[in-house]
């Protein structure tokens, strides 16, 4: 849950300057970008698990890095998780919130600077209420992902309690040594928060909807 | 206050022209799609940058790519009415228009907005949404938005083309009455030279980026190059009229010049002066007045010029008293009746040629 809610507070302004930038801008590698943006979609989470350990380890320059600023190992700690589930939940992110902004009609955002607001201006009084049924909809998906990961942060956070467990490491933990009782409580939870976040975007962007239509 | 502009470009669109638009003059910018009008409107605005421009208002430098200069849109005073309007859908009419208000706060901002919203006659109607408003209301909340800013230069891109004609015809007699209110140069891009002639002073005919003909309405209108663009049969010329009385029959008369014209009513009362727009290929020349016509409009005149196009058409100027009108014929017309420059002619239109969109207060 600390996970999750970490994820969406770091990854909300990534999601918001990157997808308005992919929305609005046509350049050469585009492509490649919006590739590049959905491959933890297609990997296999040990995969991409594996990649993120070699990049955060001890003896990458991110690792070394992270700890002579911070004095503690960037793998195995709850920071390290964020970063990861940061990283991996980019497409969550990113798609909706670009599908968001391609939402705002051109014409719309060129009336905003003609009538005088700047760029920062326009972005909070007239694109961010226009693509808010796409920025909920990747902090929803975000949020919801975050929760149900497994592969990654196994790989990166391995499940050490109170620092690096989540709920479904813990359901994994339970399986394993066939407390069955605790895994169907947890899983139960799980589905239950799942589908109420899922539920109240769903209803939250038809309400939207209804206001702009 | 005057806005200059210069601009050369090869892509999109060739572009190669420069003019001038005084203060408190309005300036339509005609030409078919893809002429490169709304390319120059957007070049003003700073939504478009071509490879070489220089646009000066009111003393200021906007863009000179020369010098390197280049103010970013929010930076110039401009106002813009977009072809669909371009409202913001989340934000009420009022709002609509207080976004674009920037050297009020507060209270002050409101009463602001709230007599910007009466000027385009939209009083009450403040706290409805853009969804909420027909296409002519909101069209009159761009209006209105776009001067919120006290824009030094208003730019109208095809601002009467997605309103349906009845609204249209609304929307151009509250724009002629709103002239008075407006103190910066206007530029009003449009592909419909009915509009033009109706509401501009002064015309830039553009064809393939390039000016074919500039000038006063009139002038443009008899202007061959200028028609050779716009296709000729958009050869019209402006007759103003003042109304005398309504008919029970249904039949207005006013007075021109050159004598009574009749035409189907006319919305206006007696007294008001209306300009009316005669096609040329609707005006029909005899040598002597003809007798057990139809037609209810047979006014005296003098031919000014006669101008052969490429076809089998001739265009002739006509003096009408103070006005000009023109018609257009065919060659074997004018060699059958043997007709020359100073020639007393009877001009003859029929009333139900005149569209009612035609003819517009003013």
């Amino acid at each position: 849950m600390r996970l999750a809610a970490w994820t969406v507070v770091f990854l909300l302004p990534v999601a918001v300057f990157a997808g308005r930038f992919l929305a609005y801008r046509s350049f050469g590698g585009k492509g490649f970008i919006e590739a590049l943006v959905m491959l933890p979609l297609v990997l296999p989470p040990t995969v991409f698990g594996f990649y993120l350990l070699l990049a955060f380890g001890a003896n990458s320059p991110l690792g070394q890095f992270w700890t002579s600023m911070f004095g503690q190992q960037l793998v195995f700690s709850f920071q390290g998780l964020v970063l990861a589930s940061v990283i991996f939940n980019l497409p969550f992110a990113i798609l909706p919130a670009q599908r968001g902004f391609e939402a705002v009609p051109v014409d719309v955002r060129e009336a905003a600077s003609c009538c005088g607001m700047s760029p920062m201006r326009s972005l909070w009084r007239v694109e961010l209420p226009l693509a808010w049924p796409g920025l909920l909809t990747a902090m929803v998906l975000t949020f919801a992902h975050t929760l149900g990961e497994f592969g990654i942060v196994l790989m990166v956070g391995g499940s050490i309690p109170g620092e690096t467990k989540t709920i479904a490491i813990a359901i994994y933990d339970r399986v394993q040594t066939f407390d069955d009782q605790g895994a169907a409580t947890m899983s139960a939870v799980l589905v239950a928060i799942s589908l109420f976040t899922i539920a109240v975007t769903f209803w939250l962007s038809s309400r939207v909807g209804r206001r702009l239509s | 206050m005057a806005l200059e502009i210069m601009a050369k470009a090869t892509t999109p669109i060739p572009l190669d022209l420069a003019f001038r638009v005084e203060a408190g003059e309005l300036l339509a910018l005609v030409g078919h799609s893809g002429s490169g009008k709304t390319t120059l409107l957007r070049t003003i605005a700073g939504l478009w940058r071509p490879e070489a421009a220089r646009v000066q208002v009111n003393g200021r430098t906007w863009l000179d790519t020369a010098a390197g200069v280049d103010l970013p849109t929010h930076q110039r005073r401009v106002g813009v009415v977009f072809q669909h309007y371009a409202l913001f859908p989340h934000m009420t009419a009022a709002q609509n228009v207080a976004s674009a208000i920037d050297h009020l706060s507060g209270s002050a901002k409101q009463l602001e907005s709230e007599r910007l919203l009466e000027l385009v006659n939209l009083s009450g109607l403040g706290p409805r949404k853009p969804s909420q408003l027909s296409g002519g209301e909101q069209q009159r909340v761009a209006v209105a938005r776009s001067l919120a800013r006290r824009p030094e230069a208003l730019l109208l891109d095809e601002p009467f083309s997605a309103v349906d004609r009845s609204t249209r015809e609304k929307l151009h007699a509250e724009v002629i009455a709103l002239r008075a209110h407006l103190a910066m140069p206007v530029v009003l891009v449009t592909h419909d030279m009915n509009e033009a002639q109706l509401l501009a002073d002064r015309m830039v005919v553009i064809d393939g980026g390039r000016m074919v003909a500039e000038g006063s309405t009139g002038a443009v209108m008899s202007n061959p190059e200028a028609l050779h663009a716009m296709g000729i049969r958009e050869a019209a010329a402006m007759l103003v009229a003042t109304v005398d009385r309504h008919d029970a029959d249904g039949m207005t008369r006013l007075i021109t010049g050159a004598g009574p014209l009749w035409l189907p009513k006319v919305e206006a009362a007696p007294g008001a002066r209306v300009r009316v727009r005669i096609m040329a290929h609707e005006v029909m020349l005899a040598r002597s007045r003809p007798e057990g016509l139809s037609a209810q409009n047979i006014l005296p005149a003098r031919i000014v010029d006669l101008q052969p196009g490429d076809g089998p058409a001739v265009l002739i100027r006509l003096a009408l008293g103070e006005d000009e009108i023109l018609a257009r014929v065919t060659r074997r017309a004018v060699a059958a009746l043997n007709l020359a420059a100073g020639d007393q002619v009877h001009a003859i239109l029929k009333s139900m040629s005149i569209a009612r969109d035609h003819i517009n207060a003013g």
